[in-house]
């Protein structure tokens, strides 16, 4: 096994086991969602025109949950010292750790979120359009999320910091992913030109996220 | 293969934790690092391993691959287990030898050597302080590499425990391997060399000592 895939299968059955973050987030996901209608009330044209963004805010706010813990207990049990000394790049590793944590808690809420979806009115269409803009969106979410993991990982209390850093640098990830979905929920708008720039977002997360939280870990560290 | 610093410092915190420190280990040889709490020992063993910085000086490996670096030749045993509770005993060694070895380990082999053999599939939630200290040194057996660097490798073991690492130590340094261990008492091992950084880090200290107490 090479070291890239170790980290993936141990990240993954960690986020699976009892105390993981994989459950929980998709749990999260669920009660709010299911809570906006007990507070918006039965209006089902309100419900339908904002679904697509209380999905999204849902979303985003699942996939951080768990993302304090993702350097931060390899920091705390020593695994991190290793994981630095290791041939394998840190870069690397760091893009392994944030696709087993994608693989856990942002595919969990997309399989979710049809069910979800239709507490808040959604018909199938949106739903599927929906369902498209948070695949290729979340994984933006959490190659994000490694940059404030990574940023506070030595501290005690780092969620709070994470979610500070990490929200404000989702928000465009947040405006085109709702633009996109709610295409097909408002009407005559276009999909395509907010999906497209939603796939480019992805794209620099995927490239800008490993290296900066690298960066990050290696400086903390010293 | 010899493991050499010359005039090495470490600075850390705006301090010097140790400088001017010279030692060289050859295969085969164990290095016993001494001195009082702080005098610096893990310092120094995160230095070999680069997880600090060497601050003045050189280090530098003869005779290893090329390569790869110092830390990719060495494994470290730090004060941490680097272990995860909800994985299994067996899984936990499994994943790192997957994650440090190239090739395949065996994974059973390192537990029977350690005395964990009974235990391959409880949660490491469960083990105790002193079997969580020996499932990371399994971690040393199932893959194999030249250098070993310790740090109290003997803190929450018992005496079985104790005689099973010296015995471990003594096959891997027969092997040609080479052992730097920090430590407070005798390691047991018949006459290794000696490295004392109380002597080194008493200027620094008592610098710093004059000075206004720094948080």
């Amino acid at each position: 096994m090479t070291p890239l895939a170790a980290i993936l299968v141990r990240d993954m059955r960690i986020a699976i086991r009892v105390g993981g973050g994989a459950l929980i987030g998709v749990l999260f996901f669920v009660v709010v969602v299911t809570l906006i209608p007990f507070a918006v009330g039965p209006d089902l044209p309100l419900l339908k025109r904002i679904g697509p963004a209380i999905l999204w805010l849902a979303a985003l706010l699942a996939s951080l949950l768990a993302l304090d813990r993702l350097f931060s207990s390899d920091h705390e049990d020593g695994s991190l010292d290793l994981i630095l000394m290791s041939r394998a790049p840190l870069e690397l590793v760091v893009l392994a750790k944030g696709v087993a944590h994608w693989l856990t808690t942002g595919l969990p809420l997309i399989v979710a979120a049809p069910l979800v979806g239709l507490l808040l009115n959604l018909d199938a269409p949106a739903e599927l359009t929906l369902v498209v803009t948070l695949l290729v969106g979340t994984p933006a979410l959490t190659f994000i999320g490694l940059i404030g993991a990574a940023i506070a990982v030595t501290l005690q209390r780092g969620g709070l910091l994470l979610a500070v850093i990490v929200l404000p640098l989702t928000v465009p990830v947040l405006i085109f992913g709702v633009a996109a979905a709610n295409a097909a929920v408002v009407g005559p708008a276009p999909f395509g030109t907010p999906f497209t720039i939603l796939c480019a977002l992805t794209l620099a997360s995927l490239v800008v996220g490993p290296f900066a939280a690298a960066a990050a870990l290696r400086q903390e560290m010293e | 293969m010899r493991l050499c610093a010359v005039d090495l410092a470490c600075h850390r915190g705006g301090r010097d934790i140790f400088t001017g420190l010279n030692f060289a280990v050859a295969s085969g040889e164990v290095l016993a690092v001494t001195g009082r709490n702080g005098a610096g020992k893990s310092s120094l063993l995160r230095t070999i391993v680069g997880l600090i910085r060497v601050g003045r000086g050189k280090l530098t490996l003869e005779g290893g691959d090329p390569e790869l670096t110092i830390a990719e030749q060495a494994h470290y045993l730090g004060h941490q287990d680097a272990l995860k509770p909800s994985l299994s005993v067996a899984e936990n060694l499994r994943f790192w030898a997957g994650f440090l070895g190239s090739e395949p380990a065996d994974i059973a082999a390192a537990l029977v050597t350690v005395g964990l053999d009974g235990l391959a599939d409880l949660p490491s939630a469960y083990l105790s302080a002193g079997q969580r200290r020996r499932l990371s040194i399994a971690r040393l057996v199932a893959v194999k590499r030249p250098i070993w660097l310790l740090d109290e490798p003997t803190s929450s073991l018992d005496d079985a425990a104790q005689n099973r690492l010296m015995a471990l130590l003594r096959s891997h340094v027969a092997e040609g391997g080479m052992v730097v261990a920090a430590t407070h008492g005798p390691i047991g091992l018949g006459g290794p060399k000696e490295l004392r950084l109380d002597d080194m880090a008493l200027p620094s200290s008592a610098t710093a000592a004059a000075e206004p107490a720094v948080p």
